[in-house]
């Protein structure tokens, strides 16, 4: 009602919603019906296909999750049998990882705003970015087909010689699947690489792009460079057991040992594929609620490129225990030590990012706290694990389960949350209900602790991974996990179901709910299919607020 | 309001029954958990550091005490600072967890060695002195025990996670571990490399004996047949002993001695003979030829077990002589099996120390 006395305890500023309105045209209702989605070039729709996609497919791992935090309750393999228990945690983790983590935050926030924070009008490619969404949906079908064809039990790692001679269950399909989605992810990166490159606006420069654009960069490196690698792999497990080449087969003078190194040669990156779009979320998120420049701009900037970089090279400390070369252990812990602190620049970087500002509390900042808490867990808990000696009690135990969780979960899904949260205005026009939304964020904080710290504990007794039963000496540990996995997933549910109340019934947004000062805040909210009326030009730093405050006041005396 | 008796009885029962943190079980033990806790408290303290920075900043900055943010481009000093302080932290826990690997995986001379193959899904144990064991194994406290590991089928991982070792068990090639158990008792065994359905079926226990319970224990279980006198029936009925006969006109190389030596190989390398050598030159002959003999030998890939090639490999660890090869030759040219009732003095020059 009255605006003249300003509410301290949030920045958010709506339009009057008593005459408020949605821009009459906007990239949703610019064309309607089903073929303008299925075939449609806009970045836009991309991303919400994607959004929508990579959604189903979250919510079919978290499925499995829940069934094997059942099945864990009781010591015996009572609930399925041990194989049943097997294909659950092969599927949960070949659909949390190449179906909803790899493309999660790039292929949806990513593809939505990376066009309009350079001020572009789209990405490169609109129709490899169309082509790479169908590729996705392609990867996502065969894997649905290999669950509903009777699952597969390899593992989301595929160890060989398992699995080239020893299951009988739908290896090929799944090792197509994630051949196929691993050719979305490959366009991904290329449209962005280009775009970032090609694309920017007149006086964007590289060190004016917002550091979410820098974090996606460095990704898409990582995807284009690394996920070929993971295609031979598999190609070769196929091969292996179609034909029988013995690549990796001892008695045929292969080497199984060199399926472990292709295979780690992608998925340690993808790691970084995950979690560095995430932290570009991150420095968005948190220099908007403090009202400030990210501390450091190029120190975080450039830390990105170096997780990219090192990332690559530190892919064999998941075989220290494999009897690799006593010196190779060596090199690569090393590595590993080093790759360790860009991470750990980010998040005192974003901590000083929140000295002298003028901090608020909306939603995704409670996300982002939540991020900087468990990944501050996640990424020391990993220095256990590359720490040479200390990785032989470690590996293949419960351990490295809640450390990956607090890094990927803890870290990653927290980021996509609170990029879901602050750029949902922006894509739907419309506000999410505040306070149901602050709970659903602490209610997932609470639970995600409550599964995941007893697993460490777990993992330093000794339980090992995969495991459908085990002593029952380990079960209050268990029992409290699995609680902590309802809590979480009641964590989950409430956005969803308040997010889609949102879209019919939730408050106008205006352009700028946030006051934030990335160039997709400066255009109306649902943006229209071209983005820009005219191409803008960028004579300013990212998050520049005195910048924000002069175009605001500017306005106003205009209007006045 | 109150919970029932039985109730509190069985929960109290529970918990007490839980384990929070592993038996310290071997002379490792305490120093992989000495670097846990280093490791431990750095974790606290950053997690202590980055919480107090953001709460304190939160609370120091929040909108209702500071309306008006202060722009900050960096500090190059505070960067430096966040780059060097982890950095050396972590290179301490890096040659610290190095110095842990090198314990670990290095085994002591003096210690004992067992065999152990691992199959879907369960452990076999084979001791040199004849000692068979499946899901169990059998060491004495005190006396450090390397564990000499292959695989049959898939990867697998021996783990025993009160004396924190463990190491992957292969196909295809020896991989080692070693401990030394501290205090008798049993302790848990798991595989925990996901080797397919029954993985989590999987496990066995290490039992930990007092030196003179050991004793008894090797003595009533043996088979009667040690590992390499095992080995010495399969040398012969292979037909091994036919060219590796030791004499001087024999088309193979003599064996007697050979292991720990170094040989020359026809394409001029030098070779270390140990396990996974003998293994390797048993199945791929053809790759290991020594210098001055035809690569005649067949390979025997396929033929031999890896509990035969055990055997072998630690018949030709032990053999210091010819002697009995030529013997055993003279009775198999005659048509007659090779010996299999031992003798009480190959026994025990078998069971080395």
């Amino acid at each position: 009602m009255s605006t003249s006395t300003p509410n301290l305890h949030t920045i958010v500023s709506l339009p009057d919603q008593s005459t408020a309105k949605l821009p009459k045209r906007h990239y949703i209702n610019n064309e309607h019906g089903l073929l303008s989605w299925l075939l449609t070039g806009d970045h836009k729709r991309i991303a919400i296909l994607y959004l929508i996609s990579i959604t189903f497919f979250f919510f079919i791992g978290g499925a499995f999750a829940g069934l094997i935090r059942l099945e864990l309750l009781t010591p015996q393999s009572d609930l399925v049998a041990a194989d049943t228990y097997n294909k659950f945690f092969t599927m949960h983790g070949i659909i949390m990882i190449f179906l909803f983590l790899v493309p999660s935050v790039p292929a949806t926030l990513g593809n939505f705003l990376i066009p309009i924070m350079l001020g572009a009008k789209d990405l490169a490619f609109p129709k490899i970015n169309l082509l790479s969404w169908y590729l996705y949906l392609a990867g996502g079908t065969l894997t649905l087909a290999a669950l509903v064809l009777g699952g597969v039990d390899t593992g989301w790692t595929f160890t060989t010689p398992l699995s080239t001679h020893y299951l009988n269950t739908h290896v090929i399909t799944a090792a197509t699947a994630i051949f196929i989605a691993g050719f979305s992810s490959i366009f991904t990166g290329l449209n962005f690489i280009v775009t970032i490159h090609r694309m920017r606006a007149p006086g964007m420069t590289w060190f004016r792009m917002p550091l979410f654009v820098w974090s996606n960069y460095a990704a898409s490196i990582l995807m284009v460079l690394g996920t070929p690698v993971l295609a031979i792999a598999i190609v070769l497990v196929a091969l292996e057991r179609l034909v029988g080449i013995g690549v990796f087969d001892p008695a045929k003078g292969g080497d199984p040992l060199l399926f472990q190194h292709l295979f780690w040669f992608y998925s340690h990156p993808a790691v970084y594929i995950m979690i560095l779009p995430g932290m570009g979320v991150i420095s968005e998120v948190i220099s908007t609620f403090s009202r400030k420049r990210v501390f450091g701009y190029t120190a975080v900037a450039f830390s990105s490129v170096a997780i990219a970089l090192f990332g690559f090279f530190v892919w064999a400390h998941h075989m220290f225990i494999m009897g690799v070369s006593n010196y190779s252990a060596l090199v690569f812990s090393l590595l590993t030590m080093l790759v360790a602190v860009p991470s750990a620049i980010k998040i005192f970087n974003w901590a000083f990012t929140l000295q002298k500002g003028s901090i608020t509390f909306e939603t995704p900042m409670l996300y982002a706290f939540g991020f900087m808490g468990l990944f501050t867990i996640g990424g020391l808990t990993g220095v256990f694990l590359g720490s040479l000696g200390m990785d032989i009690h470690l590996t293949e135990t419960y351990f490295i389960v809640a450390h990956f969780h607090f890094v990927m979960v803890g870290g990653m899904l927290m980021a996509f949350l609170a990029g879901i949260h602050f750029w949902w205005p922006k894509m739907t026009g419309r506000m999410y209900p505040e306070s149901l939304s602050k709970l659903a964020a602490v209610v997932t904080f609470i639970g995600f602790n409550l599964t995941f710290l007893p697993q460490f504990i777990l993992g330093y007794l000794g339980m090992p991974r995969r495991y459908a039963a085990y002593p029952p000496e380990f079960q209050v540990l268990n029992v409290l996990s699995t609680a902590g996995a309802t809590v979480l997933g009641v964590g989950y549910m409430l956005p969803l179901l308040y997010l889609g109340w949102s879209l019919k019934y939730g408050a106008i947004a205006g352009d700028n709910p946030w006051q934030a000062t990335g160039l997709e805040w400066q255009i109306q909210s649902p943006p229209l299919t071209e983005n820009f009326i005219e191409v803008p030009i960028v004579d300013y730093e990212a998050y520049d607020y005195e910048w924000l405050e002069k175009k605001q006041r500017e306005q106003v005396t205009t209007v006045g | 309001m109150g919970i029932s008796p039985v109730l509190w009885q069985f929960l109290v029962k529970w918990l007490h029954a839980s384990a929070l943190f592993p038996a310290e079980a071997s002379t490792i033990s305490p120093y992989t958990d000495a670097l846990y806790f280093f490791l431990l408290a750095m974790t606290l303290v950053g997690l202590l550091l980055v919480g107090v920075l953001v709460f304190g900043f939160s609370i120091r900055y929040r909108r209702e005490k500071n309306p008006v943010a202060t722009q900050v481009e960096g500090s190059t000093l505070l960067e430096a600072t966040w780059t060097i302080i982890p950095l050396a932290i972590f290179l301490v826990t890096f040659v610290w967890g190095a110095l842990l690997y090198f314990r670990i995986y290095d085994p002591p001379a003096n210690a004992m060695n067992i065999y152990v193959v691992g199959k879907q899904w369960m452990w076999k144990a084979e001791h040199p002195g004849g000692q068979h064991e499946i899901n169990a194994l059998h060491v004495p406290a005190g006396r450090p025990v390397q564990l000499t590991m292959i695989s049959q089928d898939v990867f697998h991982s021996f783990s025993i996670p009160d004396f924190r070792v463990k190491r992957e068990v292969i196909p295809g090639r020896y991989t080692t571990v070693w401990f030394q158990a501290t205090d008798p008792g049993t302790y848990h065994i798991f595989c925990t490399q996901y080797c397919g359905t029954q993985h989590s079926g999987m496990i066995g226990e290490v039992t930990v004996l007092s030196p003179e319970d050991y004793q008894k224990w090797t003595q009533q279980s043996t088979s009667g047949m040690s590992l390499a006198q095992n080995g010495e029936r399969l040398f012969a009925s292979m037909g091994c002993n036919a060219c590796h006969s030791g004499n001087a006109a024999a088309r193979g190389p003599n064996l007697a001695g050979v292991y720990g030596s170094k040989l020359t190989l026809t394409n001029g390398s030098q070779v270390l003979v140990n396990d996974a050598y003998l293994r390797d030159a048993i199945l791929n002959p053809s790759q290991h030829i020594t210098a001055g003999y035809a690569p005649i030998m067949p390979t025997y890939q396929g033929q031999i077990s890896e509990d035969g090639l055990i055997d072998l490999v630690e018949y030709i660890k032990n053999m210091q002589s010819n002697f009995r090869v030529q013997q055993t030759l003279m009775t198999s040219e005659s048509n007659q099996a090779a010996p299999t009732t031992p003798t009480e003095g190959t026994t025990s020059e078998t069971v080395k120390p």
